[in-house]
């Protein structure tokens, strides 16, 4: 967030207005109620007999007892998986085609089911017992006129409810009174959007009136826009008494809020229940879907081929031996087509349907058999190895925020492995690289700068004198003594004025509320007296705002009172109470804000504080006088933004009556307005906002976050590109480069900053000729061919991308171009994100090394990303902690939320949450390296896994003549992914790891290996493949020929295999493994144990055919001779060309790993050492 | 405001939701972090080498010890007149199916002699063969009725009586005979014990007797004794273990006493089972038998080619790294230091 922003943020919708006369509205307005809810106040009866509106109840549960079964079910197969599991049992039920038992089939079906099944009700459970918690709560409603309580759930809409402090909000209720006169009332929203400030909502001062604690005078209309989730805006009317009047955002406090600060308040239900805006809003945020599983679809789909032509070749096979057997399948001992009696059924077929049914049945029955070729379990199986990385990434301790006290929270499940290939990272200053602390640093008044000796006053000099009222800030800000001199003067130059009015708009042009803290402050030291010192804290939606009320504050201006229509300030001791006719509040159009005024004397003034390219245009032309004022000032702008500072400017203007009351009318014509309303205003406040008399100029420092440097250092050594995106000015957003070491002094700047397209395009085509950056001509040319051939995969990819390499690539010293920095500011931007210079920008900006954009837009951060992710493969990151950085968030492949100090909208959006830019240095560099690598692995590993099972059951189909036998029971083919083989696996996924962190943090350059795509790659798929050919033709032959010839039946011969595969492929992973804790060994070896434990239960069931198997080939010296040759022939080839790679081409990542067990071994023996002395 | 609560309330906040350190939520467990290193991969060369080749010698020896002689008698049985008509010959119940082979014997063989038929080209793993059989039926009198997969082999056709043992595979049983005379003395074949002690406990049924077995028309193979219970068919029980491969042996009996050098073996088979349907070839097998099993020199061979295979890389890898040594976790090595100019 910028600047200001309460803007930009919706959620700063709060318009004190109180029309001193209800104005009588036109037909235009009211047309809402044809189509709007009708909420008869009182009178719930009335309300709901004729619109449908929800009870109170809540139901956030999915289920009841008795549709959980029909409805999980319909819930579950909306998965791909599912369906496929189940279209493979349904054929397996058919007759000609049971390959397995049919109960077996459906094992593997149900066994997922249940699991899933028993999750969700336990979950269901758990939200019918919080949602039967929430419906059983009870508030006060008004019942026979009197307040009673009554059962949340019982609530309707058009009830008068009572709510009392620290109490929470049952439904959606428009305030009609509360404890305080004027009609004020402090809510928490933490429910709603986490925010922890205290908010203000009032009620109407036509109804205040007729509130009284225990009774509720009210029974007028309120007609509402239909529910809808948006928690920023509400429009609705309320007739009473003939009156009408409009009811806003200001209005209403929502279900889940909190009472605070506010004895009760009484209001009418308006939404209830499902209705209510927090419960239209529970919804969960799009999924996205990680780049490695979309390279490996492509290679399921190569898995889907190989299956097809296995089913194939089976299927062709049977067909031809049913031809050349034709003539001998009616006897064929071991076929019998027909049935040979003298009775009736004497020649009829016995489940024979010809040569092209039987070779199409066969094919399908292959499917059946070859089913687990397409890994199907494997998106289970990566579903719970991500839930496994993303404990681990909750649980680190090196990324949980002390200050804020918030953990690392993973939103979205489905792309931790993205984390390890980032190549773009999109950052967002304020709140994200700064802490969004603000504290006034400078300030320029009349011309005259301030600010540049401060002194931390150790009390207020506005407390001299002793009996006033003492405000004791929460946070000590220092001061300029002479600008505090100047305000003590007793002169009306027209320096001494300015500056009063500067502060007085400081205090009074916000939408700041100061809380005070009634206890007195015992430990003030300075030995005071403490009556008169009361403290006060400033809550408010805007940072900026709230340094400002607190230097105003500190210079003797305090904001202590705020209500619907009034702020009391207390200037030097003095309490100066003003009438608030009408707010401008900040938008991103005007970039300013502004407040009318009546001062005590009747006076009305217009207070405006805006940006300065915003303000400029808008202030009084003419005086001589000013014009130095504004050079000075403006001089004194640019001077604070190359410091880094954040800058407003102030202004403000007298009005004249006619003027005032013009503005008055349209400005209640406007805010009562159901339609346009914002519109409307911005146009009305251009009205008062003209002419205004130049005050000064405020400058506010936002400190950079911690270790923020340092973290951007190592991500940019690791080859990220970071890229800020920032809504400052260029000034201030190239000074915050140079202090975050994002940009250095021997950058060659490049500046984009044209006012029109053409000009824009001339900058871009010079840049590029005078730094010599050579268009991606393919990419330039024709965009499409260019992603196209990427799609082809990472290896044709990795060829483009080293054309630009080494333009940008950090590790490289360039002797004779120094390297590039790119500035662009917004309206630049403007022009060329929608025009076809996109290529051009993208060009230059991709082979520079910094790219800083300015000024920009919240959609304009969303179209960067944009420019990136669509002309390019590599994968982007988004970080940002305000509303103004959703856009950008949601775009990004990976999506970062900063749980800062600006509201959790950007949290809400993102994939990942964390509580400060500093942890992106880890979650990158080591954990999206790990879960990178594991998921690299796991996904091939589960290729090779299912593909050396399917194969081997391939050739021996084809000694079968071709007839789909499996010589593996039933059970053995069903358990084998689901029991043998999968729990390595899952271990391994979450928890293997190849380097350490501190090794992964010492060299950032390791994070290359995800660039590289070196985890998983479409040459590693079609190795692995060659390598499954391989060991499945060794686990099928090495059998066949050591028993060829010998009495050795089907299940025996199962029963090796079976065995023989689940050591072969845990050995495999065993010899993968890259770091072996006690779990890894039990999982490994324990996989082994279980499965010969299965074979000898299934083994010893007398009705199974393969009764006795195990114990018989057990004692047999030769099976145990054949595993172990199967094992060592099998993987003698991986072996050795992993032996030879990792000795002669080792990769980074090998030579770090023995750096570090050398670095280890050496830390052991020196440790050792004291010990021998 | 009051600095204490500042402090206080996140140090409180730290204790309850700072992630708590455990080895294994930190990922800090401890574990061994192998990294294959020369050493490790000549070490594992060298024990798979120096392992399999003693290995594979005393399998091979072993193999070579053993005596085997084998027969082929499906064409030489076979009448020469028929020798275009086999199929009509072995069905015909009247042609004499009695054949003689003589043999000498070239080694001594020791006793146990194993004697095996061994068939070819016969699928008994065929999905229709394997399945066509019913456990729970050869295992329980009272499950006599159960005759699902048996299809279509399992009633009567005339009374609808069900089949015991029911299924291809029982139907089909193998039916040659063989006598075997030295100098004109019977030779004991002895044909106990030939099947698996646990299938005849505890799959095939001491109570369930055969009944209404091969009474249809088409008469598959053997005929079994009504009134000896499954358990004891011995024959059917071995030939029930369905083989694996389409080649395979079966066990048929055993003799118990020596073979002497050139002793006259007389080798009556009654040639009766009907493989030329579908051309497959019938063999009679005798074989003595050692620890690893019959005559096969595939596994020692094997192992030994292995085991040469490994010892060559050993050495192969000991040699190439004197040539090119590269020091372990030499930073100097990482990419990026190698060759500056890029990534690759």
């Amino acid at each position: 967030m910028e600047h200001i922003p309460p803007s930009e943020i919706p959620h700063s919708r709060h318009r004190r207005v109180r029309p001193k006369s209800s104005v009588q509205f036109d037909d235009k307005v009211i047309f809402h109620d044809d189509n709007g809810n009708l909420i008869y106040v009182n009178d719930p009866i009335k309300t709901n007999e004729k619109y449908e509106f929800a009870g109170n109840e809540i139901r956030t549960s999915r289920y009841t007892l008795l549709n959980f079964l029909p409805k999980n079910l319909f819930i579950q197969f909306h998965r791909v998986a599912y369906l496929y599991f189940l279209a493979i049992a349904a054929l397996n039920q058919l007759p000609p085609l049971a390959v397995f038992g049919r109960t077996v089939s459906l094992f593997p079906l149900l066994f997922v089911l249940c699991v899933t099944a028993f999750k969700d009700a336990y979950e269901d459970w758990r939200r019918h017992r919080s949602d039967s918690h929430e419906n059983n709560r009870q508030s006060l409603v008004l019942q026979s006129a009197q307040f009673r309580p009554k059962r949340w759930k019982n609530i309707q809409a058009g009830d008068v409810v009572k709510i009392l402090a620290d109490e929470m909000i049952p439904a959606d209720i428009v305030l009609l009174g509360t404890s305080d006169q004027s009609g004020v009332a402090y809510i928490q929203t933490m429910n709603l959007d986490g925010e922890s400030n205290l908010k203000t909502r009032y009620a109407k001062q036509e109804t205040t009136s007729l509130v009284l604690p225990d009774a509720c005078a009210v029974s007028g209309v309120i007609t509402c826009e239909p529910p809808n989730r948006n928690i920023y805006e509400f429009t609705a009317n309320m007739e009473l008494n003939g009156h009408k009047f409009p009811l806003n955002q200001s209005n209403i406090v929502l279900r889940g809020c909190v009472l605070k600060n506010t004895e009760w308040i009484i209001g009418v239900v308006v939404y209830a229940g499902q209705q209510t805006k927090a419960m239209l809003n529970s919804a969960a945020s799009p999924s996205k879907r990680s780049k490695l599983e979309s390279y490996m679809n492509r290679e399921t789909f190569w898995l889907s081929v190989f299956l097809f032509i296995m089913c194939a070749v089976v299927a062709l096979g049977m067909g031809l031996w049913l031809v050349r057997h034709k003539d001998q399948l009616d006897t064929l001992p071991y076929y019998r087509k027909t049935y040979v009696t003298n009775g009736p059924d004497n020649g009829k077929h016995y489940r024979y349907y010809g040569i092209p049914m039987e070779t199409f049945f066969s094919f399908l029955s292959s499917i059946i058999v070859f089913q687990i070729m397409i890994p199907i379990s494997l998106y289970i199986t990566m579903e719970l190895v991500r839930l496994g990385q993303s404990y681990f990434m909750i649980g680190d301790r090196d990324m949980y925020d002390a200050n804020s006290g918030t953990r690392f929270q993973c939103r979205s499940l489905n792309i931790n492995e993205d984390l390890g290939q980032i190549r773009y990272v999109f950052s967002d200053k304020t709140g994200t690289l700064t802490e969004n602390k603000m504290q006034f640093k400078r300030a320029s008044v009349h011309g005259k700068n301030y600010g540049s000796s401060l002194l931390i006053a150790g009390n207020n000099t506005a407390a001299a004198d002793s009996g006033k009222q003492i405000w004791k800030l929460k946070s000590e800000i220092p001061v300029d003594s002479e600008l505090v001199a100047l305000l003590q003067k007793d002169s009306n130059r027209d320096e001494r004025i300015t500056a009063h009015e500067f502060f007085l708009t400081l205090a009074a042009c916000n939408t700041v509320i100061p809380i005070i803290c009634s206890s007195t402050f015992p430990s003030c030291g300075k030995g005071e007296s403490n009556k008169n010192i009361e403290c006060i804290d400033y809550q408010g939606e805007s940072p900026d705002e709230q340094a400002l009320v607190s230097a105003a504050s500190a210079y003797g201006y305090t904001l202590f009172e705020r209500t619907s229509g009034n702020i009391v300030i207390d200037v030097n001791g003095e309490k100066l109470r003003l009438d608030v006719l009408g707010l401008h509040e900040f938008d991103s159009v005007r970039k300013r804000m502004s407040v009318v005024i009546r001062f005590p004397d009747n006076v009305v003034k217009v207070l405006v504080k805006g940006a300065d390219t915003s303000m400029f245009s808008i202030l009084a032309h003419g005086e001589e006088s000013n014009n130095g004022i504004w050079q000075e000032t403006q001089s004194h702008l640019n001077e604070y933004s190359l410091q880094g500072l954040r800058t407003l400017v102030i202004a403000s203007r007298d009005l004249s009556d006619s003027e005032l009351e013009e503005w008055q009318s349209m400005y209640e014509d406007a805010s009562t307005s159901l339609t346009d309303r914002s519109a409307k205003l911005r146009q009305i406040a251009a009205l008062i906002e003209c002419k205004l008399k130049l005050l000064g100029a405020t400058a506010i420092e936002d400190r950079l976050q911690e270790g923020v440097p340092e973290a951007i250092e190592s991500l940019r050594q690791a080859g990220i590109k970071v890229w800020v995106l920032t809504g400052d000015k260029q000034e201030t957003a190239i000074s915050i480069g140079l202090s975050c070491k994002l940009l250095s002094v021997d950058m060659q700047q490049i500046v984009i900053n044209g006012t029109s397209e053409v000009e824009c395009s001339n900058l871009l085509a010079d840049a590029k000729a005078k730094y010599g950056v050579r268009s991606s001509s393919r990419g330039h040319q024709n965009p499409k061919c260019e992603t196209d051939s990427k799609h082809g995969g990472p290896d044709i990819h990795n060829g483009t991308k080293s054309l630009s390499m080494p333009k940008w690539n950090p590790g490289k010293e360039e002797g004779t171009t120094a390297q590039l920095a790119l500035i662009i500011d917004g309206t630049s931007l403007v022009y060329i994100l929608e025009k076809e210079l996109q290529s051009e920008l993208f060009d230059l900006a991709t082979s520079c090394r910094v790219v800083l954009c300015c000024r920009v837009a919240p959609l304009q951060k969303a179209g960067i990303v944009d420019l990136i992710k669509s002309r390019t493969d590599d994968l982007t990151l988004a970080i940002g902690d305000g509303a103004n950085d959703v856009s950008m968030i949601q775009m990004a492949d990976v999506g970062v939320g900063i749980c800062g100090q600006e509201g959790r909208q950007a949290v809400m959006a993102s994939d990942f949450a964390m509580g400060q830019f500093q942890f992106l240095k880890k979650l990158l560099l080591v954990h999206g390296h790990w879960n990178y690598q594991r998921i690299g692995y796991l996904v091939l590993y589960n290729f090779y896994r299912n593909a050396v099972f399917v194969l081997m059951l391939f050739w021996y189909i084809s000694c079968t003549a071709f007839s789909t036998t499996s010589a593996l029971t039933d059970w053995s083919s069903v358990l084998y992914s689901v029991i043998y083989t999968s729990i390595p696996t899952v271990i391994v996924g979450v928890l293997d790891k190849d380097l350490s962190h501190r090794t992964l943090l010492q060299y950032p350059k390791l994070y290359g290996a995800g660039h590289r795509h070196e985890a998983y790659n479409m040459q590693l798929f079609w190795i692995t493949m060659l390598d499954t050919l391989w060991q499945s033709l060794v686990l099928f032959y090495i059998p066949v020929f050591t028993y060829k010839d010998s009495t050795l039946d089907i299940w025996s011969m199962g029963s090796l295999w079976t065995i023989s595969v689940v050591i072969l492929v845990n050995v495999h992973l065993a010899m993968d493994i890259n770091q072996w804790a006690l779990v890894n060994h039990v999982a490994v070896w324990g996989s082994i144990v279980i499965t010969y434990g299965c074979v000898v239960i299934l083994d010893s069931i007398p009705v199974f055919p393969n009764y006795g198997t195990i114990y018989h080939l057990a004692r047999s010296p030769t099976y145990w001779m054949t595993i172990l040759f199967i094992i060592i022939l099998a993987l003698l080839p991986r072996f050795f060309c992993k032996a030879v790679c990792q000795i002669f081409y080792p990769s980074d990542i090998q030579i770090a790993r023995e750096a570090e067990t050398k670095s280890k071994q050496h830390d052991d023996l020196r440790s050792k050492l004291p010990i021998s002395n | 405001m009051d600095i204490k609560d500042e402090e206080s309330a996140p140090s409180s906040k730290k204790a309850s939701k700072k992630p708590i350190y455990t080895q294994f939520s930190q990922q800090d467990l401890p574990a061994w972090k192998p990294i294959l290193t020369p050493g490790w991969v000549i070490a594992t060369f060298s024990v798979v080498g120096i392992l399999y080749i003693p290995i594979g010698l005393l399998t091979l020896f072993a193999s070579e010890s053993v005596e085997e002689a084998i027969f082929r008698y499906d064409d030489r049985c076979l009448p020469p007149s028929y020798a275009h008509n086999a199929n009509s010959y072995i069905q015909s119940d009247d042609t004499n199916k009695t054949c003689t082979i003589k043999w000498t014997v070239e080694h001594e063989m020791e006793a146990p002699i194993y004697i095996y038929y061994q068939l070819d080209n016969y699928y008994q793993n065929h999905r229709r063969y394997v399945k066509s059989r019913n456990d729970m039926q050869l295992r329980n009198k009272a499950a006599e009725g159960d005759l699902g997969n048996c299809f279509p082999e399992d009633k009567t056709t005339d009374t609808n009586q069900p089949i015991v043992p029911c299924g291809l595979i029982a139907w089909s049983l193998f039916n040659d005979t063989y006598r075997f005379l030295t100098s004109n003395k019977d030779l004991t074949v002895n044909k106990k014990n030939i099947a698996w002690g646990s299938d005849q406990r505890s799959k095939f049924g001491s109570n369930v007797y055969p009944k209404n077995f091969q009474s249809r028309d088409l008469i598959g193979g053997a005929k079994l004794n009504e009134s000896i219970p499954l358990s004891q068919q011995e024959d059917l029980i071995v030939w029930m273990r369905s083989a694996a491969l389409p080649t395979f042996r079966k066990l048929y009996g055993k003799i118990e006493t020596d073979l002497e050098m050139n002793d006259e073996i007389e080798i009556v088979i009654e040639n009766n089972y009907n493989t030329y349907l579908f051309g497959g070839r019938k063999r009679l097998v005798f074989s003595t038998t050692t620890l690893i099993g019959g005559k096969n020199p595939f596994v020692g061979t094997a192992y030994l080619i292995v085991g040469g295979l490994s010892l060559f890389c050993a050495i192969t890898f000991i040699l190439l790294y004197v040539i090119k040594p590269r020091p372990l976790g030499d930073p100097s090595y990482l990419s990026w230091n190698r060759n500056p100019g890029g990534i690759k």
